[in-house]
């Protein structure tokens, strides 16, 4: 691996009695876009509090661009480009505005802050919404310009907790397109996600976060080769048959998941094994076959689905 | 279209001991820009306000005083003489309050843009110290508009009076600086807002020596004055601007009172403001 930006060993943290995050190594490399997936509540954000240098671990090491954030906060902010859950914008200033301040708190000369904005509102699609009071956007260009904000002081790693959750489909597009077009440019990502076709689109390599532990580690590719098969055929045969019928349809593949409302089978060909059920005089009222996603990695590892 | 041409990187732009000796000041670069929104609702409030009073309280009150005790009827002096110090520091005060805890919980609670300044290199002390000097600011020309407007209404006789003037801020910032670490503190403000209102800003207001002497008061009623940063400015401020008789001693206690205040609101704000982002 080349040179690493964070580096984490035994990292822990607690909330009195509750482990948040628990004892995990990670290490993310230089130019890398790096993934923490899991469900809510797996500690992805208390993880990426402490990678951004704002909240302490109890426990383990924790090394962002060689320095220590215990001791070196505002040196290692002074690089990270940090996107929350929750857009904490200035609600009472306007979206040109906003960049401006954020600019501001990096020390940046107000001539090049000025400069920067123009480039940042082409970015993210708001050159029409400069003047704007930022109370007045849309959900979507509210992400997008904290997405600009992160990216005023040209930051070495831009931070990103959930950054489509409760977007429409087409403003997701629009953001992983702005994402993807930061990673060509060198930037290093680290992003966390309960959407695994996000973790898809945009990780090189991602961790599988659950109650504070590492699940597993790797790209999306081989976490599904390693995890689950080539693909999946989903059958639904209603919901007070599918328990019914689960045995029989074990026997036909390498492994089934039973959900509350459909029977998931996993295999190398669908199609063949959804020709398999039928032979058998199973009747299932709807089937679908596609491709293994990281959403069965995750149900394999844990049981679960990743949004409950 | 959007590629970002000629990228320095932020290893070549951000220079942190530049941030950790001026990062206040960012911050409150930043609350005067929010302030000059609401500029004209401001400078409204800071000259109606003297004017209600001056007519009210001032022309109406104080002439029936003056009218029926004298000229020298209260503590040797005019009522407008003797009621100057202390309006100019009840509106430093209620200046200096509205920008401390209205921005302190927005910042961690309505808008939280507190903790988007603090995933910058700014640390919890610097917003803390930032909010208070936005409010400083305010403060200053608050109190000096409402002289301003005392001056016009022919108020002041005393060629001294402008000496009230730092009395009053110090007011302000004192109560300001304390005020902002308490609203740092608060999980709930809307029963603060009633508190707050109610029992302590009404209160001060009414039992600091505002209107006529705190000797006046009956004795148990007086300690709200001594603990009340109006009453020490308003000593302060009428020793200076027309010689009320007060002892060396009591010019040093009110005087060390207020910078306690100060001084002890300006830690434990920063405290507070930095465990609370750090949580």
């Amino acid at each position: 691996m080349s040179e690493s930006l964070i580096s984490a060993r035994g990292l822990t943290k607690k909330f009195g009695d509750f482990t948040a995050v628990d004892s995990i190594d990670f290490d993310v490399a230089k130019g890398e876009s790096f993934g923490l997936l899991g469900p809510n509540g797996a500690g992805k954000s208390t993880v990426m509090r402490m990678i951004g240098a704002t909240s302490q671990r109890n426990a383990g090491e924790l090394t962002i661009l060689g320095k220590d954030p215990e001791k070196n906060g505002p040196q290692i902010r002074a690089h990270l480009g940090v996107v929350p859950q929750q857009d904490n914008l200035d609600m009472q200033l306007s979206v040109t505005e906003n960049l401006y301040i954020y600019g501001r708190y990096f020390g940046l000369p107000r001539k090049f802050v000025k400069g920067k904005i123009d480039e940042l509102l082409t970015f993210a699609q708001l050159e029409e919404k400069r003047d704007a009071k930022v109370e007045a956007l849309s959900g979507g260009m509210k992400r997008r310009l904290t997405i600009a904000r992160a990216l005023v002081s040209e930051p070495e790693i831009l931070m990103l907790d959930e950054p489509t959750t409760g977007l429409d489909p087409q403003a997701r597009h629009i953001l992983w397109d702005r994402l993807f077009r930061l990673k060509e440019q060198g930037v290093t990502l680290v992003i966390t996600t309960h959407f695994m076709d996000e973790a898809e689109q945009l990780c090189d390599r991602l961790i599988v976060m659950d109650k504070g532990k590492i699940m597993a580690e790797g790209s999306p590719t081989s976490l599904i080769k390693d995890f689950s098969t080539k693909e999946v055929l989903e059958v639904r045969f209603g919901s007070d048959r599918n328990q019914e019928v689960a045995d029989k349809l074990r026997s036909m593949c390498e492994r089934i998941e039973e959900l509350p409302d459909r029977v998931l089978m996993y295999t190398e060909d669908g199609e063949a094994l959804l020709e398999k059920i039928y032979a058998s005089a199973l009747h299932p009222k709807t089937s679908l076959v596609r491709r293994s996603s990281l959403e069965d990695v995750f149900l394999r590892l844990t049981g679960r689905t990743l949004i409950e | 279209m959007s590629t970002f041409t000629t990228r320095r990187g932020s290893s070549q732009l951000v220079d942190t001991a530049k941030i950790q000796a001026r990062g206040a000041f960012y911050v409150a670069e930043a609350r005067v820009r929010i302030m000059l929104k609401w500029i004209w609702m401001i400078l409204g409030i800071a000259i109606a306000n003297p004017i209600l009073y001056l007519i009210s309280v001032g022309i109406g009150l104080g002439g029936l005083i003056d009218k029926s005790v004298g000229p020298a009827g209260v503590d040797g002096v005019k009522y407008l003489t003797f009621l100057a110090p202390a309006l100019l520091a009840q509106a430093a005060i209620q200046g200096a309050m509205d920008e401390t805890v209205y921005p302190t919980i927005e910042g961690f609670k309505w808008h939280k843009t507190f903790y988007s300044m603090n995933s910058t290199p700014l640390s919890g002390a610097q917003i803390s110290i930032g909010v208070f000097l936005a409010a400083f600011l305010r403060t200053i020309y608050t109190v000096l508009l409402y002289f301003g407007v005392m001056w016009a209404f022919g108020a002041l006789d005393s060629p001294k009076a402008w000496l009230a003037i730092p009395t009053a801020i110090f007011a302000g910032i004192s109560f300001g600086a304390l005020m902002q670490a308490v609203a740092a503190k608060l999980e709930n403000e809307n029963i603060f807002f009633v508190i707050l209102g109610r029992f302590i800003m009404m209160p001060l207001f009414l039992f600091s020596g505002t209107f006529f002497p705190l000797s006046s008061m009956p004795f148990f009623l007086q300690w709200i004055g001594w603990v009340s940063p109006l009453w020490h400015a308003t000593e302060l401020g009428r020793s200076l601007t027309y010689g009320h008789a007060i002892s060396a001693t009591m010019m040093w206690v009110h005087f060390l009172v207020l910078l306690t205040m100060l001084v002890s609101g300006l830690y434990l704000s920063a405290r507070i403001f930095t465990r609370r982002l750090t949580k």
